[in-house]
């Protein structure tokens, strides 16, 4: 019996012979689907988005489904419709794209609003609702959207209320020189694919998420959290600050964060780690700092609130 | 405040030699200072000389223009010079650099220029507590109700400057620092009524101010020409206060009695240097007595007042065998005295030198009404006669009572008793004594105050400067010194109403001693301002040696000693740190021992230069650590695991705790 660390570190591992080089981008993703939430990665094209997206649900044996958004993309495409049956004499509902445990939602920023809010409905809910019947998503239910940043042409950004249904926002980057020359010396990254092993089973995901909300969060820690998110209210370099939803969605990060490497408790550390991608697309830059990035938002947040001894 | 200004110019002359370069102050960090500095110097705008209020705008707004402009600031040496000019200035106009009024100018001067070469955070601090000693000396001019609410407001936005100014990078919104700031004042206030209350009041000038924080005070004078008084009653400024035990006395019994004059040159009476009566005045008391509380005014002179006639003096206080009562030092601060009278008394014999003092004239001079007395005399030599003439004069002639009489010439009693026939109290009391001396009849000038309005509001009297008054005193035989009021004969409505009533010219009286008319409800107001004013005076200015003691002793502490009374503040204060350090145990902010190894573990490293970030997590902090020191990378490692579980982890034994407490004692960075 291998325990559920050592799965993990192995999915780590297996993810990281394709996307070279970005294990923090993995273990960040990992974590991600470990708390229970959404990923979105932001990127240019060509970056590796889809390969991470595909390489995690092979590891974690989950069904994979990649929707390509276009503009023309209806929701009917991703939740699917009912369609008449003549030998039947029926309606039979054939289920759309978005009935499978990982769901790559690729460059969701060139869809309409409409077909876009229509995915965020069904992560939020864990259920869609078609032609007034409810249908359940299958467990677990993940979904990895990538996005090209806005400045791109032809493309409808996320809403701010939209952007808060993800747990993370993560952005891939450049490889570094070493990883670059390995990726351009090696085999094709779709045959690596295949041999990729399966690593957990859908239990052992499943107990492995429920690891991540036994791990222990102390009173100090707690602290440091409500520092984190009170100093984001009161300065005026935010406009408005951090939600509640925030701070929550910190914490489960954090938890998950903490588990991957090998902790029962949740470290400051742990909290810092996960920030940037758990607050950067939450934080909104005050009236006097416009033209500041989002990393930039989160490493004055990480830089003006002290962590007492 | 000079050894202030010295160490300001001493801190310049450091700043040169200054190693690492300060962190720069922000632009709303220095908006905020600006301001709380005009602030804190306005009340003074109509004392500072004008070149001065200048030279602080300027000085204050030369800088917020170079932030706002990004310029640079001016040369030292501009600068240098400024200081020296805007110094030589107020030595020029004040011709000291000493004392409240050129100590305060100067400090609003060094004030004016330090801006111009505050760059760093350090400047800025100083500057902050430039700010302090401005909003300190403004209470060297007042201690009033409205000045002390205001600097209390300087002081708030001050710290919430300070806040800003030590938090510049927090990115604070508007109104933060000044949340920050008032809770700060919150919490502080107990710790100030402790110092308050307790803090021990050592009778003496320990706390005195520069003789020239005294000057310009209105009020009685030790001595009396043709319009002393008059002039007093112009303001209706308060001279004191009274708080009676029992019922308020009828208002021709409210003679406050204050100097004395004996001696008159023809013009002017003066009071003659008196030591204590020893036996004590000879009071006989004949009645019931009356007992009160003043809180009198500062006055800068020695004497208190006291309602005819005294029995007593008050501690720290003497009287004189014509029943002055002079206190140790002149009157600087709000004073509260407690004293007993008899309103019926006879007083005792009179000694040679007191009788040959108080029938002193003039050699020569006046010499009708010196033809008049002894015209009387001639009649009937009978005191009660030659007083009951002189009153008649004043009575049946055409005299007028008038605040604004003609001038007199030199021989002043003649020219008013046969010419113009018009005057104020001081007239009266002068014309009279001396038509009494020159009639063989032993007699004095009193000056004091009489009458006194009752306030509603808080049950006490007030009485004003305008209420000042002069009377005379004679002496008979058989009762001893009986006071005579002159000016009852001409108008008695001065006693009876008090002195709107009484003057032909009412309008040329101040505001608050009218009567009547449509702004009565104004008045009503100004009487519950008063009565405010009254309780800051008696609670929180009178506050002093006896008032602190009999404070003391009505919690039931018994006489206390000043030494007791640090003990108690001592440990009052120690308590309350005590409940306060308990509170935050409470709340889990104390640290315990797994912290203080931690922190001990970290102030090792700090001092071999590897201090923890402000945010740095103990793993993170033991990786960077190692980097550099590979040699600790182990045993530092093992600590920050062992801490981080035990602070960041479930509950763990106490041998854990004690395992960590061990590693940390021999870790050796």
């Amino acid at each position: 019996m291998v325990a559920i660390e050592d799965r993990l570190d192995r999915v780590v591992d297996q993810v990281g012979t394709i996307i070279l080089g970005k294990e923090r981008a993995i273990r960040l993703a990992l974590s991600c689907l470990l708390a229970r939430g959404h990923l979105l990665i932001e990127d240019l094209p060509g970056m590796g988005k889809t390969t991470l997206a595909h390489a995690l649900a092979r590891c974690l044996g989950l069904q994979y489904q990649r929707i390509q958004f276009t503009s023309d993309l209806l929701p009917a495409d991703i939740l699917g419709a009912a369609v008449y049956e003549r030998q039947r004499e029926t309606f039979v509902f054939h289920h759309g794209p978005i009935f499978a445990q990982l769901i790559l939602a690729d460059e969701i920023n060139r869809a309409t609003p409409k077909t876009q809010s229509a995915l965020l409905e069904a992560m939020e809910e864990g259920q869609v609702t078609i032609e007034g019947e409810t249908r359940r998503l299958p467990e677990p239910f993940f979904v990895i959207a990538t996005q090209n940043p806005a400045y791109q042409i032809g493309t409808f950004p996320l809403p701010e209320s939209q952007l808060d249904r993800f747990l993370m926002r993560i952005e891939l980057g450049y490889p570094d020189r070493q990883a670059e020359r390995l990726l351009l010396e090696g085999e094709d990254r779709r045959a690596v694919l295949t041999r990729l092993v399966v690593d957990m089973t859908p239990a052992q995901l499943d107990e492995a998420q429920a690891r991540v909300a036994a791990v222990h969060v102390a009173p100090p820690l707690l602290d440091y959290v409500q520092s984190l998110l009170v100093f984001s209210r009161e300065s005026n370099r935010f406009r408005g600050g951090l939600s509640p939803r925030a701070g929550l969605a910190l914490l489960r990060a954090a938890r998950a964060w903490a588990l991957l490497h090998r902790r029962g408790h949740v470290l400051p550390e742990d909290v810092q780690a996960v920030l940037p991608a758990v607050v950067g697309h939450r934080l909104h830059p005050g009236d006097d700092h416009l033209e500041q990035s989002a990393s930039d938002l989160v490493g004055q947040l990480l830089d003006a609130v002290v962590l007492p001894a | 405040m000079i050894a202030t200004i010295g160490g300001w110019v001493g801190g310049r002359r450091r700043k040169k030699t200054a190693g690492p370069p300060a962190e720069l102050l922000s632009a709303s960090a220095l908006t905020w200072l600006l301001t709380t500095l005009l602030l804190a110097v306005a009340p003074r705008i109509g004392e500072l000389p004008v070149w001065l209020t200048l030279l602080f705008v300027v000085g204050v707004g030369w800088r917020g223009w170079i932030a706002f402009r990004n310029k640079s600031l001016p040369s030292r040496w501009l600068v240098l010079s400024l200081g020296l000019l805007a110094a030589a200035g107020v030595l020029i106009d004040y011709r000291t650099l000493l004392g409240r009024d050129a100590g305060m100018a100067l400090l609003a001067a060094m004030t004016a220029c330090k801006p111009l070469e505050t760059r760093s955070q350090r400047d800025g601090v100083v500057l902050v507590f430039l700010g302090y000693l401005l909003v300190m000396g403004n209470l060297l001019y007042s201690q009033d109700i409205p000045m002390v609410a205001y600097l209390l407001a300087v002081l708030l936005v001050m710290l919430a400057s300070q806040v800003m100014i030590y938090r510049q990078h927090a990115g604070l919104t508007a109104f933060a620092p000044l949340r920050l700031a008032v809770k700060m004042v919150v919490q502080a206030i107990p710790v100030m009524l402790i110092l308050f209350v307790l803090f021990p009041r050592i009778p003496g000038p320990l706390w005195s101010l520069p003789r020239d924080a005294y000057q310009g005070r209105t009020g009685l004078s030790d001595e009396m020409m043709p319009g002393t008084v008059s002039q007093l009653s112009k303001t209706d400024e308060v001279a004191f206060r009274v708080r009676f035990v029992g019922d308020m006395p009828r208002a021709n019994q409210l003679y406050w009695r204050g100097p004395v004059l004996w001696d008159f040159d023809g013009r002017r009476w003066a009071r003659i240097d008196e030591l204590p009566a020893r036996p004590p005045a000879g009071l006989i008391p004949e009645g019931a007595a009356l007992d009160y509380s003043v809180m009198l005014e500062p006055s800068n002179r020695r004497w208190l007042l006291a309602l005819d006639m005294p029995a007593s003096p008050p501690p720290r206080a003497i009287m004189t065998a014509s029943f002055q009562i002079l206190r140790d030092r002149p009157v600087n601060e709000v004073y509260r005295y407690e004293m007993r009278s008899y309103p019926q008394y006879r007083t005792g014999p009179l000694n040679e030198f007191q009788r040959s003092r108080a029938l002193r004239l003039p050699e020569s001079g006046n010499s009708r009404a010196r033809a008049l007395a002894a015209e009387w005399q001639a009649r009937d030599s009978h005191p009660e006669a030659l007083v009951n003439a002189a009153l008649a004069l004043f009575h049946d002639q055409d005299f007028r009572y008038t605040l604004t009489p003609p001038l007199l010439g030199g021989d002043s009693v003649d020219d008013f008793l046969f010419r113009t026939r018009q005057g104020f109290c001081e007239h009266y009391a002068s014309a009279f004594v001396f038509l009494m001396r020159a009639a063989g009849v032993p007699a004095r000038v009193v000056t004091g105050y009489l009458g006194g309005e009752p306030n509603q509001v808080g049950h006490y009297l007030i009485v004003r400067q305008a209420d000042a008054h002069a009377w005379a005193e004679v002496w008979l035989p058989e009762r001893g010194w009986v006071r005579i009021d002159p000016t009852a004969a001409v108008a008695p409505m001065r006693i009876q109403e008090g002195l709107y009533a009484a003057v032909t010219d009412p309008q040329t009286l101040p505001f608050l001693v009218r009567r009547g008319g449509d702004s009565e409800w104004l008045r009503q107001l100004a009487m519950a301002w008063d009565s405010f004013n009254n309780a800051w005076n008696e609670w929180v200015l009178a506050y002093g040696p006896d008032r602190q003691k009999e404070f003391l002793s009505g919690l039931g502490f018994g006489p206390v000693d000043w030494g007791e009374m640090t003990v108690a503040m001592t440990v009052t204060l120690a308590g309350l740190g005590l409940i306060v350090v308990g509170l935050r145990w409470r709340a889990g902010l104390v640290r315990q021992p797994v912290v203080r190894a931690w922190s001990r573990c970290c102030a090792r490293l700090a001092r071999r230069g590897l201090a923890r970030g402000p945010h740095e997590g103990p793993l993170a902090y033991a990786a960077r650590v190692a980097a550099s020191r590979p040699e600790l990378a182990e045993p530092l490692g093992e600590i920050a695991r062992r801490y981080a579980a035990l602070r960041y982890g479930p509950e763990a034994a106490p041998a854990e705790v004690r395992q960590l407490q061990r590693l940390v004692r021999q870790f050796r960075a």
